[in-house]
C-alpha cells in the first residue's frame, strides 16, 4: 500500500472512540457517517474493521447512523464511501490494534516487537500469555487524538473475511428487515402533505383551501387538516385513512380546482436549443495548449496531408430516479416543541439536520437525525423533502409522533430530476490518424440543489409554505471533488490541445440534482461515441485508437482495463455462429471522475426495428477491492441502470408539470430488457480502493451507441436510443 | 380490480387462510390485502411499491398464483388461500428460492425482493424446470431499479436445480443436469 496521509474524516474526527468502541464481551462497535442506500456500505465498512483488528466479521457492530453519535461524513455519494469511510475506519483499526498491542507489551515488560497479533488475540510470542481487545482497551488508549498515520493497514486482504456475506441480505429475504417504510413509534399517526405540480405555484386561494379544508376534515380518521402557502397537509389515525384523502386532493387538481402555477409555464419542445439560450454561467474547466505546432505531416506524395475536424452534439433528456421504494420519513417534536427527532433515509443526515434547524428556527443541536436504510437510493431524491414534511406536519399532531410517505406520483414527480445535458465537440485528426485537438463544451443546469449547502433551508417544502425561502440555483460541486456537469467532461487520452468549457444554466423551472454519476454518463458518453466516429474516420479499429491515446506507464491501468474488457468480449474474433442480421458490438471506457475506478465496456446488440442489447462486458479496475461479491453487484447494478437510462428513459414535461409520474408514462428496464453482464475485476490490492457504484454509467451508454452504430451505422447522438428515435436517425442519416 | 359487491348492512365474516392460518375478517369494500397484511396482521414483508399494480413489489401467492397485493380487495379473497413471504419459509425450513437470494446475493436494497421471490415461487410451482426465459417472463411485472436482474435469473435457476435435485428418487445426481438452462437461451 503506498504511504496514505490521515484521512479528512480523522482530521475532523481525531479521535478512535468516534470510530471504533470495544465491549466488554469483546465485541467491536464501529461508527461511520455513511448510511445504507442499497449497495450495502456498511457490511464492507465492517468487513474493512474485521481485517485490521484481525477479528471475524460477525464480531463487528456497525451501529445505525444517527447526528446522535456518528462521525459526520456529510453525503454517502460518487463512490467515496470506502475511500473516505473506509480509510478513516481502516486507520483508526489499525491505530487501536497497534496501541493495544503496545499496551499488552507494557504489561508483560517486553518490547512490542514480543507480541503477536493473529486472530484478534495478542499473545506474548512463545507463551501461553494471551490478551483480547476487551482486556487491553483502556478509556485514554481510545482518546489519544490520531496526529497522523500511526500505524500500517494490512497489505493484503486475508481472503476469507472479504467473502463473509451481507447480513442484511438474509435477514431481507426472511422478510425480517426493518425498512424506515415499516418504522411504527408509540402514538404515530400519519400524515400527507399535497403540494403544486410545478416548483413554484401562487398560494392556494382562501376560498379554495377553506373548501378543500373543509372536505378533507369530514372525512373518515382525519386528525386535523393544515394549510400553508401552496401547501396542504392531513393528519389521520392511520396510514389506510390517507388514501380517501389522497383520492381527493388528486381530482380537485385534476379539476383545475387547486393550484395555478407562479408564471405560465411550457415546456420546452426541444431541450438542446432550451438550455442554449438561457441565462449561463460560462467556465474553463480545462485548457492546455501544445507545447508547439506540429510539424505538418507529409503523405506519400510528398504534399502536406491536412487535418480533418470534426463536430458532433449529444444530448440526454431529464432522468427520474425511480426507486421502487416512497420517500418516507417519521418527525417528532419533543420537550415542548423546542427539540425535533426525525428518522430518514436521507444520503445526508447531517445536511438534513443543518436545513431542517434553518427551516423551522432550531439550534442545530436539537434537532437529531437518525438514519434507517429505505428502498435503493441513486441521488438526491425525495427523501430530505419527505423529512421536511414529516416534520412540518408533525408541530400539528401535538406532540405525537407522524409517519409521512409520499405516494408514488409524488415520488416521481415531485423529487429532483437528473438534469438534461447537451455536449458538443470538436476534434482536429492528424493526417497520421492521431488527435492533434479536442474540444469539449457542456449545457446543463447544475447538478446539485442538495440540502445543507447554503444559508436557506434547500427543503422543497419550505419554498412551498407563505413565508417561503428563496429556491436557490442549482450548482456544481468543485471539479478536484469531481465537479457535476463537467464530470468527466475531460478526456482522459493523451491530446495536445484539450480545451473544455462548462456553460452551467441559470434557470431552473424543474427542480434537477444529483442522479447516480452526475455529468459524467453524458460526458462520458459524447466523448466515447465521439471517438469511435473518429476512429473510423481514421480507418482504425476502435480499441486501437484509444489504446494509441494511452501511452506510457500513467495509462497502463486504463490500457489494462481496455485490453480486458476486449479479451472477455473476444473483440478480435466473429461472433458465435455468426452475426446475425443487424449484430453490432460497441466498446468505450473511462475513469469514473478521472480520478477514480478505471472501466471499460464492451456491448452487444442487435438491432431489428428496436435494440436488442443482449451483453455487457465490463473490466473494472477498482484499487483494493474490500467485497469481491459486493463490487460485482454495484458494478452489475450500475451497467444495467445505465443501460435502462440510455435505452428507454426521458422524463415528459408538459403544462401540468412532470407528466411521466408512474411506471406506466416512466418506463424502466424489465427482466425482458436486460441484458447479460459480465465483470472482470482487475485485481490491484496493493492500490488504494475507487469505489464501484458509478463507474459503468458512461461507459455502458457509449458502448451501446457504438455497436448501434456497429449494427446498422445509424449514430445514436441522442439518448434514449428508442425505436421510434432509431428510426428518426436512420431516416436522417441515409446512407 | 374487480367489482364490489353490493354492501348489506350486516355481512358474516369472510373465512379465508394466511400463510396456513385460517382468518376471519369483516368485508370491507374499499381495504385491499396489502393494506391488510401491513396495517392489519403487521405482515410487512410485502412491500408498497406502487399501489397501481405495475412494480410487483407487493406480490404475494393467492391460491398458489402471483397477484399484486396492493391491487386485490379484500373481500375476493373468501375460501382463498394466501401466502406472503413470511409464510414461504424461514431460516430454520427455507424455500430453496430463499436459499438460492442469500447465496447469489440476488439483491441490494432488497425492496422487490419479496416480491420478486413471491413470483418466482409461483412459476416454481406451474413450471419446476424453467429456462432463464421463462424467469424473465414470469417476473417481467417486477421492477427493480438497483439493477439485479441477472442474479436473480441465477437465484430462481439454482433454486429450481435444487429442488429437482431433491425430488428426485434417492436424491443426488447433477444438478446442471436438472436445470436446462443455459445463458444464451433467453
Amino acid at each position: 500500500m503506498t504511504p496514505a496521509a490521515l484521512p479528512d474524516a480523522l482530521r475532523t474526527h481525531p479521535l478512535i472512540d468516534q470510530w471504533l468502541r470495544v465491549t466488554p464481551e469483546g465485541r467491536v462497535k464501529a461508527f461511520s457517517g455513511k448510511v445504507d442506500i442499497g449497495q450495502g456500505i456498511s457490511h464492507a465498512l465492517r468487513l474493512i474493521v474485521a481485517e485490521e483488528l484481525g477479528l471475524p466479521p460477525a464480531l463487528i457492530d456497525m451501529v445505525a447512523v444517527s447526528t446522535l453519535h456518528s462521525p459526520d461524513e456529510a453525503v454517502t455519494s460518487g463512490s467515496l464511501s470506502v475511500q473516505h469511510s473506509g480509510s478513516a475506519l481502516r486507520h483508526a483499526a489499525a491505530a487501536l490494534r497497534e496501541r493495544c498491542r503496545a499496551a499488552f507489551a507494557r504489561q508483560q515488560g517486553v518490547d512490542v516487537a514480543a507480541i503477536d497479533c493473529s486472530a484478534g488475540r495478542f499473545q506474548l510470542r512463545g507463551t501461553d500469555t494471551v490478551a483480547g481487545y476487551a482486556d487491553l482497551v483502556r478509556p485514554e488508549l481510545l482518546r489519544a487524538p490520531l496526529q497522523a498515520v500511526e500505524a500500517p493497514t494490512v497489505p493484503l486482504r486475508s481472503g476469507s473475511a472479504c467473502h463473509a456475506p451481507r447480513p442484511d441480505v438474509a435477514a431481507k429475504v426472511w422478510g425480517r428487515f426493518e425498512y424506515l417504510q415499516d418504522k411504527a413509534l408509540p402514538g404515530l399517526c400519519h400524515g400527507q402533505v399535497f403540494r403544486s405540480p410545478w416548483l413554484q405555484a401562487l398560494p392556494l386561494p382562501l376560498d379554495r383551501a377553506q373548501a378543500l379544508e373543509a372536505a378533507l376534515t369530514a372525512l373518515p380518521g382525519v386528525l386535523t387538516v393544515v394549510c400553508d402557502g401552496q401547501l396542504v397537509g392531513v393528519l389521520t389515525e392511520t396510514e389506510s385513512a390517507l388514501q380517501p384523502a389522497i383520492a381527493l386532493v388528486r381530482r380537485r387538481a385534476e379539476q383545475g380546482l387547486l393550484w395555478q402555477p407562479a408564471q405560465p409555464w411550457v415546456p420546452p419542445s426541444d431541450l438542446s436549443t432550451w438550455l442554449r439560450s438561457q441565462p449561463q454561467e460560462t467556465t474553463v474547466v480545462h485548457e492546455q495548449a501544445p507545447a508547439q505546432e506540429p510539424a505538418p505531416v507529409r503523405g506519400g506524395t510528398g504534399k502536406p496531408r491536412a487535418t480533418q475536424v470534426l463536430r458532433a452534439e449529444y444530448e440526454r433528456p431529464y432522468l427520474q430516479h425511480a426507486s421502487i421504494g416512497l420517500s418516507c420519513a417519521l418527525a417528532h417534536w419533543q420537550e415542548g416543541g423546542t427539540a425535533l427527532a426525525v428518522w430518514s433515509h436521507s444520503q445526508g443526515i447531517f445536511n438534513l439536520r443543518r436545513d431542517l434547524a434553518l427551516a423551522f428556527g432550531l439550534p442545530v443541536d436539537r434537532v437529531v437525525v437518525s438514519h434507517q436504510e429505505g428502498a435503493g437510493c441513486y441521488g438526491h431524491n425525495g427523501a430530505d423533502d419527505v423529512a421536511f414534511d414529516a416534520a412540518w406536519l408533525a408541530r400539528h399532531a401535538g406532540g405525537r409522533p407522524v409517519r409521512v410517505q409520499w405516494t408514488r406520483h409524488a415520488e416521481m414527480a415531485h423529487a429532483p430530476l437528473g438534469p438534461a445535458m447537451v455536449v458538443a465537440l470538436e476534434a482536429a485528426l492528424g493526417a497520421d490518424g492521431r488527435l492533434e485537438s479536442w474540444s469539449q463544451q457542456v449545457w446543463s443546469q447544475g447538478h446539485g440543489t442538495r440540502p445543507g449547502r447554503g444559508a436557506t433551508p434547500a427543503l422543497l417544502g419550505a419554498w412551498q409554505g407563505a413565508r417561503p425561502a428563496p429556491v436557490p440555483m442549482a450548482v456544481n460541486a468543485a471539479l478536484s471533488a469531481g465537479g457535476g456537469s463537467e464530470r468527466n467532461a475531460v478526456p482522459p487520452y493523451r491530446i495536445a490541445a484539450v480545451r473544455v468549457l462548462n456553460h452551467r444554466v441559470l434557470a431552473m423551472p424543474v427542480r434537477v440534482s444529483a442522479l447516480r454519476a452526475l455529468g459524467a454518463h453524458a460526458n462520458v458518453f459524447a466523448a466515447e461515441s465521439f471517438m469511435d466516429e473518429l476512429a473510423a474516420q481514421a480507418g482504425q479499429d476502435p480499441l486501437a485508437f484509444r489504446l494509441a491515446h494511452l501511452p506510457g506507464a500513467e495509462n497502463a491501468r486504463a490500457r489494462a482495463v481496455l485490453t480486458e474488457a476486449a479479451r472477455l468480449a473476444g473483440w478480435h474474433s466473429p461472433p458465435a455462429g455468426g452475426a446475425a442480421e443487424g449484430y453490432g458490438r460497441g466498446m468505450a471506457y473511462a475513469r469514473y471522475k478521472n480520478t477514480g475506478a478505471y472501466c471499460a465496456v464492451v456491448a452487444e446488440l442487435v438491432v431489428t426495428e428496436a435494440v436488442r442489447l443482449q451483453k455487457l462486458w465490463i473490466a473494472a479496475d477498482l484499487g483494493r477491492v474490500v467485497h469481491p461479491d459486493g463490487a460485482r453487484n454495484q458494478l452489475e447494478g450500475g451497467a444495467v441502470q445505465a443501460a435502462s437510462w440510455s435505452l428507454c428513459e426521458a422524463t415528459r414535461l408538459d403544462e401540468g408539470g412532470i407528466a411521466s409520474a408512474d411506471w406506466a408514462s416512466y418506463p424502466i428496464f424489465r427482466f425482458a430488457d436486460v441484458p447479460q453482464v459480465h465483470v472482470s475485476l482487475l485485481d490491484q490490492p496493493l492500490q488504494p480502493s475507487l469505489g464501484a457504484g458509478e463507474c459503468t454509467a458512461g461507459p455502458v451508454a457509449a458502448a451501446i451507441a457504438n455497436a448501434i452504430d456497429d449494427a446498422i451505422g445509424v449514430r445514436m447522438r441522442s439518448m434514449p436510443f428508442t425505436a421510434e428515435r432509431l428510426m428518426q436517425c436512420a431516416q436522417s442519416q441515409p446512407g | 380490480m374487480p367489482v364490489a359487491p353490493p354492501v348489506h348492512a350486516v355481512q358474516p365474516p369472510m373465512n379465508w387462510t394466511l400463510n396456513g392460518s385460517a382468518v376471519a375478517t369483516v368485508q370491507d369494500a374499499r381495504q385491499t390485502l396489502l393494506d391488510y397484511l401491513r396495517h392489519t396482521a403487521g405482515l410487512v414483508a410485502t412491500r408498497m411499491g406502487c399501489c397501481l399494480g405495475q412494480c410487483g413489489a407487493c406480490t404475494v401467492l393467492v391460491d398458489g398464483r402471483a397477484v399484486p397485493a396492493c391491487d386485490t380487495p379484500l373481500w375476493s379473497l373468501a375460501g382463498k388461500t394466501v401466502v406472503t413471504l413470511e409464510g414461504l419459509g424461514t431460516p430454520q425450513a427455507p424455500h430453496p428460492l430463499q436459499t438460492a437470494f442469500i447465496e447469489a446475493q440476488a439483491l441490494q436494497c432488497g425492496y422487490c425482493t419479496s416480491g420478486m421471490i413471491m413470483a418466482a415461487a409461483a412459476l416454481l410451482q406451474r413450471n419446476p424446470l424453467p429456462t432463464h426465459k421463462d424467469i424473465r417472463l414470469a417476473l417481467d411485472g417486477n421492477l427493480c431499479r438497483c439493477g439485479v436482474h441477472n442474479r436473480v435469473i441465477r437465484a430462481v435457476a439454482d433454486a429450481a436445480a435444487a429442488m429437482a435435485q431433491t425430488a428426485r428418487p434417492g436424491g443426488g445426481g447433477c444438478a446442471a443436469a436438472a436445470c436446462p438452462t443455459t445463458e444464451s437461451d433467453q
